[in-house]
C-alpha cells in the first residue's frame, strides 16, 4: 500500500471491493458455516456418509467434470470457427452462443427433457439407433450441463484466439512446421490457459446447476439425483441442519477443486513464460 | 540462391498492390526493397516467401519454380517486423523450433540441436540469454533472436520485413552494420524491406525502388543515387531541390549556371551538395538571401530564399562542409550568389 503508487484510488476501490465481497459473498457463506456449527461432528459425519448423499455427490461432481471436459472441447472448436472463418450468418451464430446465458435454466431443462425423453424426438432416435437412453440418466445431466456451460468456454477462449498474432503462425510455417505442428506447438499452448479458465467456469457452473438438470435427470435416488436437489429436498422437509451440512461439504469440495485448477493454471502460465 | 520473379501481379480487391513485377536477384546479394508505405514492397516479400499468393506470375528460387510451394516447403527464412517470437518458449526453444519440427528422418539428434542452437546464439551474441522468454528481452535482442531462429534451418534465401522498423534510432544504426557484416560472413541471398532510404543505401548491395506496385529502378546504391531513373527515384532517395521550369524563372536558373539550352525535360532536380554559394559580388543578378542554417554534424544545411520580397517563394537548400561555411563568414539575411554544379532533368 505504498503512498507513491502511480495508480490513485487504491483505498476507495479496495474498500469498495471488501464491502461488496462481504455483503454478497462472505456474509452469506459464513452464515452457512455458523449454521453448521449447530451440528456436532458425529451428526455431521452421519449425514454426509449417508449412501444417498454420497451417491448424489458422485453424480454431481462426475457429471459436472465430464460435461466441462466435453464443453471445453466443443467450445474451443466453436470459438475457433467464430474467430477464424467468415461465413454466412456468423453474427446470428454469435448471438446464439450467448443464448444459454439469457434463457431461464428451467426452460432449457424442460425443452431438453421433452426432446430427450424416450418418446421425444431425439430420445426415440437415440434409443432406436444406438440403444442409448439419455433422459433420466446421468447422461441426461451431462447433456443439460454441456448446454449450459458451453458459452463460458467460448467466451473465455475467443478473445485469446482473436488476439493471437498471426505472424507467430507464419513464422512457424516458414520454419518448416506442418499445419498440425503449428496448432500443437504454437497455437494450443498459447490458448491453453484461457481454455483452462473456461473449463473451470464450466465446471463450477455445472456443479451448482439446478434448474436445467432436474427436469431431464429424473432425480432417481442413487442414480441421477444431484446434490443441489438433495439440499432443496432437505429444506422442504425443514431439515435445515441436514441441508447446511451437505451445502457446506459441497462448498469445501468446490473450493478445493477450483483452487487446484487455479494452481494448475498458474503452473501452466509460469512454465510457458507468461508470468 | 538466385531469385527470379516474372510477371508478378497481385490485387487486393480493386487495389493493384503489385503490377507486373519482373525482378532478378543474383546469388549472394543483400537487396533492399525500398519504397513509400503502400507501394507493395511487403506484399512482394511475402509472395517470395509464400505467405501470400500472387494472382499471376512465377517465383523461381535457384532456377526451380516454387510458385505453388507452401511457405514451409520453400526453404526460406523470414524475419518479421515485430519479431513474431514464440512467447511461450525460451530463447533456446525458439531457435531450436525449426530443427525440432523437421520430419523424424531429417531431424538432428538432441545433442546436435543443442550445439547448433548455441552456435547460432553466439553468432548473434546472445547466448547468455538462452533461458529467457521473449517478453524479457529488448527490441534489438528480440530481432537478433528472430534472425538466429530463421538461420537455424539454413535457408537458401533470407527475407526480412522492415527488420529495424520497430527499433529506436541508436539500436537501428548498430544492427544495420551488424546485419551487413553478418551477410558478409554468411553470404546467403537476402532481401529486406524498408521505407528508409538511408537504411537501404547503407546496408544493401542492390536497391530496388518500388512505387505504386511497380519497380521504378534497380541498381547499386551509388547508381541509384547518381543516376536516378526518374523524378520519383530522385526525390525519394536523399534530399533534393525541385525546380519546375514552368513555374520557375528560366533566366534565374541560367544565371545560376544551369544550362537550359538543351532542355532535357521540364523538371530539374538539384541535390543540396550540388549547389555552391558564395558571398554576393556586385552586379550579380542571381543573388538569393540566406534565411537560416542547420548543423547536420559535418555538414551545414543552408536554407536560401529568392530575394523577391513581394512574392513568397519556396526555399532552396544547399549543403556544404562546416569548415567551408565558417570561412564564408555569412550572416542571416546576407545576399549570396548561387551556382548549380550538377542537375538531373526529368519530364
Amino acid at each position: 500500500m505504498s503512498q507513491s503508487s502511480i495508480m490513485p484510488g487504491l483505498r476507495p476501490t479496495l474498500g469498495f471491493t471488501v464491502v461488496y465481497l462481504s455483503l454478497v459473498v462472505l456474509i452469506p457463506l459464513s452464515t452457512l458455516v455458523f449454521q453448521s456449527f449447530q451440528l456436532n461432528w458425529e451428526d455431521y459425519v452421519h449425514i454426509i456418509t449417508n449412501q444417498r448423499v454420497l451417491s448424489s455427490f458422485r453424480v454431481s461432481f462426475s457429471t459436472a467434470l465430464v460435461a466441462a471436459l466435453i464443453a471445453s472441447f466443443f467450445g474451443f472448436i466453436v470459438a475457433w470457427v467464430l474467430v477464424r472463418y467468415e461465413f454466412f450468418g456468423k453474427r446470428f451464430f454469435h448471438a446464439l452462443i450467448d443464448f444459454p446465458f439469457a434463457l431461464p435454466t428451467a426452460v432449457a431443462g424442460i425443452v431438453l427433457a421433452t426432446i430427450f425423453q424416450p418418446s421425444g424426438f431425439l430420445g426415440k432416435l437415440l434409443i432406436d439407433v444406438f440403444g442409448v437412453q439419455v433422459a433420466f440418466k446421468p447422461l441426461g445431466i451431462v447433456m443439460a450441463l454441456i448446454f449450459i456451460s458451453i458459452p463460458f468456454v467460448v467466451r473465455t477462449v475467443e478473445p485469446v484466439l482473436l488476439e493471437f498474432e498471426a505472424s507467430m503462425e507464419e513464422a512457424a510455417s516458414s520454419l518448416g512446421a506442418t499445419r498440425l505442428q503449428v496448432f500443437n506447438k504454437i497455437i494450443f499452448p498459447n490458448v491453453f490457459p484461457a481454455l483452462l479458465t473456461g473449463f473451470a467456469l464450466a465446471f463450477a457452473r455445472g456443479v451448482g446447476e439446478y434448474g436445467s438438470v432436474i427436469f431431464i435427470a429424473g432425480n432417481l435416488p442413487y442414480v441421477s439425483e444431484i446434490v443441489p436437489l438433495l439440499i432443496v429436498t432437505k429444506l422442504e422437509q425443514f431439515d435445515i441442519t441436514g441441508a447446511t451440512a451437505i451445502a457446506l461439504t459441497m462448498l469445501v469440495i468446490s473450493f478445493v477443486l477450483l483452487l487446484l485448477i487455479n494452481m494448475l493454471q498458474y503452473w501452466v502460465r509460469k512454465r510457458s513464460g507468461q508470468l | 540462391m538466385s531469385i527470379l520473379l516474372s510477371n508478378i501481379s497481385k490485387k487486393f480487391g480493386a487495389f493493384a498492390a503489385l503490377d507486373n513485377i519482373n525482378l532478378e536477384i543474383p546469388e549472394g546479394e543483400l537487396v533492399a526493397l525500398l519504397g513509400p508505405s503502400g507501394c507493395g514492397k511487403t506484399t512482394l516479400l511475402r509472395i517470395i516467401a509464400g505467405l501470400e499468393r500472387a494472382d499471376q506470375g512465377r517465383v523461381l528460387i535457384s532456377g526451380q519454380d516454387r510458385t505453388h510451394h507452401d511457405v514451409s516447403q520453400r526453404g526460406i527464412g523470414f524475419v518479421f517486423q515485430h519479431y513474431a517470437l514464440f512467447r511461450h518458449m525460451t530463447v533456446f526453444e525458439n531457435v531450436a523450433f525449426g530443427l525440432r519440427v523437421k520430419p523424424r528422418k531429417d531431424r538432428p539428434s538432441n545433442d546436435v540441436i543443442t550445439k547448433k542452437v548455441h552456435a547460432l546464439l553466439e553468432l548473434v551474441q546472445l547466448d547468455w540469454l538462452h533461458d529467457r522468454y521473449p517478453d524479457q528481452l529488448s527490441g534489438g535482442q528480440r530481432q537478433r533472436i528472430a534472425l538466429a531462429r530463421a538461420l537455424a534451418v539454413e535457408p537458401s534465401v533470407l527475407l526480412l520485413d522492415e527488420p529495424f522498423g520497430a527499433l529506436d534510432a541508436s539500436v537501428r544504426k548498430d544492427l544495420r552494420q551488424w546485419l551487413r557484416n553478418l551477410h558478409h560472413d554468411l553470404n546467403v541471398t537476402s532481401i529486406f524491406v524498408t521505407h528508409d532510404q538511408e537504411e537501404a543505401m547503407e546496408v544493401a548491395s542492390q536497391v530496388v525502388v518500388l512505387n505504386h506496385g511497380r519497380i521504378e529502378q534497380q541498381g547499386s546504391p551509388s547508381a541509384i543515387y547518381d543516376q536516378p531513373a526518374n523524378a520519383f527515384v530522385s526525390g525519394f532517395i536523399g534530399q533534393t531541390n525541385v525546380f519546375d521550369l514552368e513555374h520557375h524563372d528560366t533566366e534565374w536558373l541560367q544565371a545560376a549556371g544551369l544550362s537550359t539550352l538543351h532542355q532535357q525535360g521540364k523538371i530539374v532536380h538539384v541535390r543540396p551538395h550540388d549547389i555552391v554559394i558564395e558571398k554576393s559580388s556586385a552586379g550579380s543578378d542571381a543573388f538569393v538571401i540566406l534565411k537560416d542554417w542547420q548543423h547536420l554534424g559535418a555538414l551545414i544545411r543552408i536554407e536560401l530564399v529568392k530575394s523577391e520580397a513581394n512574392r513568397p517563394s519556396a526555399s532552396v537548400y544547399a549543403e556544404m562542409p562546416n569548415e567551408q561555411f565558417k570561412r564564408l563568414q555569412l550572416h542571416k539575411g546576407d545576399k549570396v550568389d548561387l551556382r548549380i554544379r550538377h542537375a538531373h532533368w526529368f519530364h
